[in-house]
């Protein structure tokens, strides 16, 4: 194996070793320090409660990953319709900015009982919170990728005799396509946010809710198995939008690694 | 016949703005190479925008073709000093750009598409891009991305062909070697060119007529007809003819830079 070879290796398997020896060294300090499982439970624990509960725990992450979607999913439509308006005409943007960062202001989980008055608890709310707490960043960098279309290019299609909507399809989407799957990782990562936060305070079904009650039992080791859970769906969302972007914007990075 | 002309053509920006140009004439001869050169600041985009009806002018009449300009026109072709391809097509795709875009091409764009290709193919061939079809415009030199950007400004065959400043940012061979290739397009098939630079001796090498102006607001000071015969081969900007001209119009830049300093 030459050096290059055992480098890239290293650099592949570099997330598996970090996480391992964090593991080891959350284990290590556990049973150093014998840290009651009740307030702190090392890897291990977390492990037998996950083997204990699979069943519910899995019932529940599924839930809590269709309600994320769904949100996120209204979240990148909502998001990229706004994004191309306030990208593309000065008076939206604005007529809309103040507006729009006065709203994602507000802390979303004190949004959620008004959302529970008026939908019930239980899925929708946790759908809508997922939804506005992720759809900023799509409009935000939507926006951004319109907005910043060179001034030539314009001219040079505009004295071709290009109309808004083809400058709009050939050029400034494709050309903002870097600007939107950045804002998708972000997004998807706030929507778990939103939708656990959603299903900590209001709902009987979802992860939020399985680590709340699991909290009020002191069955610490089903909270942390819970964390875990959303952690790994988080995880394994952003990679696979990191999958599409590097299929669809490798031109952006020019073919090689995103890096400095 | 003339294709381009203006009548004491005034521009502002704004309403309180300084003049950018104020109170030119000029006429462009179909077919003619016109070279506008001056001091950086003397409203030579200006003049772009206004042929090009991407502005209108505050005061006097442009006309293109013997119409009155009003709103961008269609079918002219532009390059720039930054090349401005388009990174995530490959840089056949890039010149094809205007076909997909122009009335007269787009509806036929998806049914011909391979006759478009054959030309595109062809063009890039004849400015020394054969090879390089399907590569993307971040694996091209610099010198090679500008000669895209000529072929995507050309490949429309507009009646107009506007070039702000497009060797500025090359180095001095590669220059020259652009200059060449602009002159041979030009002289295998004759088309109207605008050209904006601050380089005299580009001006000189390429134009037939070179128009002087001054700086804020931009008028013109000289019009002067270069008459050296074509085709121009590179050795012709070694002569005393060639350096005669070019001092001339350096004279008159000089004159400028003295009377606003």
């Amino acid at each position: 194996m030459t050096l290059l070879q055992r480098k890239r290796l290293l650099i592949k398997a570099s997330p598996w070793i970090l996480l391992v020896s964090l593991a080891l060294l959350w284990e290590l300090v556990c049973f150093a320090f014998s840290v009651p499982t009740y307030l702190f439970p090392a890897p291990t624990d977390i492990w037998a409660s996950w083997l204990e509960y699979q069943g519910p725990i899995m019932k529940h992450a599924t839930h809590t990953l269709f309600t994320t979607v769904a949100g996120f999913a209204i979240a990148v439509i909502f998001g990229v319709i706004l994004g191309v308006l306030v990208g593309s005409s000065p008076l939206i943007y604005k007529a809309v900015y103040p507006l729009m960062v006065g709203f994602n202001s507000i802390p979303k989980v004190a949004f959620v009982p008004v959302l529970v008055v008026w939908f019930g608890i239980g899925t929708v709310p946790a759908i809508l919170t997922a939804f506005l707490i992720s759809f900023f960043p799509v409009v935000v960098n939507m926006a951004t990728g319109l907005a910043t279309l060179e001034p030539e290019l314009q001219d040079v299609l505009r004295s071709l005799g290009a109309s808004k909507l083809d400058i709009l399809r050939k050029v400034a989407l494709p050309r903002s396509m870097p600007y939107f799957f950045a804002s998708l990782k972000v997004a998807i990562t706030l929507a778990f946010v939103g939708s656990v936060i959603s299903e900590t305070v209001a709902s009987n079904v979802g992860i939020g809710y399985l680590m709340i009650s699991a909290s009020s039992t002191m069955d610490m080791g089903l909270v942390f198995a819970g964390l875990v859970v959303i952690a790994i769906m988080g995880v394994v969302m952003y990679e696979m939008f990191a999958f599409v972007e590097r299929r669809m914007t490798g031109w952006a990075t020019r073919g090689s690694d995103p890096a400095f | 016949m003339d294709l381009v002309e203006f009548e004491n053509v005034s521009m502002r920006y704004g309403e309180e703005g300084p003049m950018a140009i104020e109170n030119i004439s000029l006429s462009v001869r179909e077919n003619e190479f016109v070279a506008v050169v001056g001091p950086s600041g003397c409203g030579k985009s200006t003049l772009m925008k206004l042929v090009t009806g991407l502005a209108p002018p505050s005061d006097g009449y442009v006309y293109l073709g013997g119409k009155q300009v009003s709103g961008p026109q269609r079918g002219v072709g532009m390059a720039f000093q930054a090349s401005n391809l388009l990174p995530w097509r490959t840089t056949l795709d890039n010149i094809l750009l205007p076909m997909e875009i122009v009335q007269d091409y787009r509806h036929r764009f998806r049914a011909e598409k391979a006759k478009f290709q054959e030309q595109g193919r062809a063009l890039l061939a004849r400015v020394g891009l054969a090879g390089c079809e399907d590569k993307f415009p971040w694996e091209l030199s610099g010198g090679m991305q500008q000669r895209a950007s000529i072929c995507r400004a050309l490949i429309h065959r507009p009646s107009l062909l506007m070039l702000d400043e497009p060797f500025g940012a090359l180095d001095a061979f590669t220059r020259e070697e652009l200059w060449c290739m602009v002159r041979d397009l030009w002289q295998e098939e004759p088309f109207t060119v605008v050209l904006v630079t601050h380089d005299l001796r580009e001006a000189v090498f390429l134009a037939d007529t070179v128009y002087v102006m001054s700086k804020g607001p931009g008028r013109i000071l000289v019009r002067k007809p270069v008459d050296l015969p074509r085709p121009r081969d590179l050795a012709v900007t070694y002569t005393d003819e060639f350096a005669e001209l070019v001092f001339e119009l350096r004279d008159h830049i000089g004159r400028i830079r003295e009377e606003s300093a």
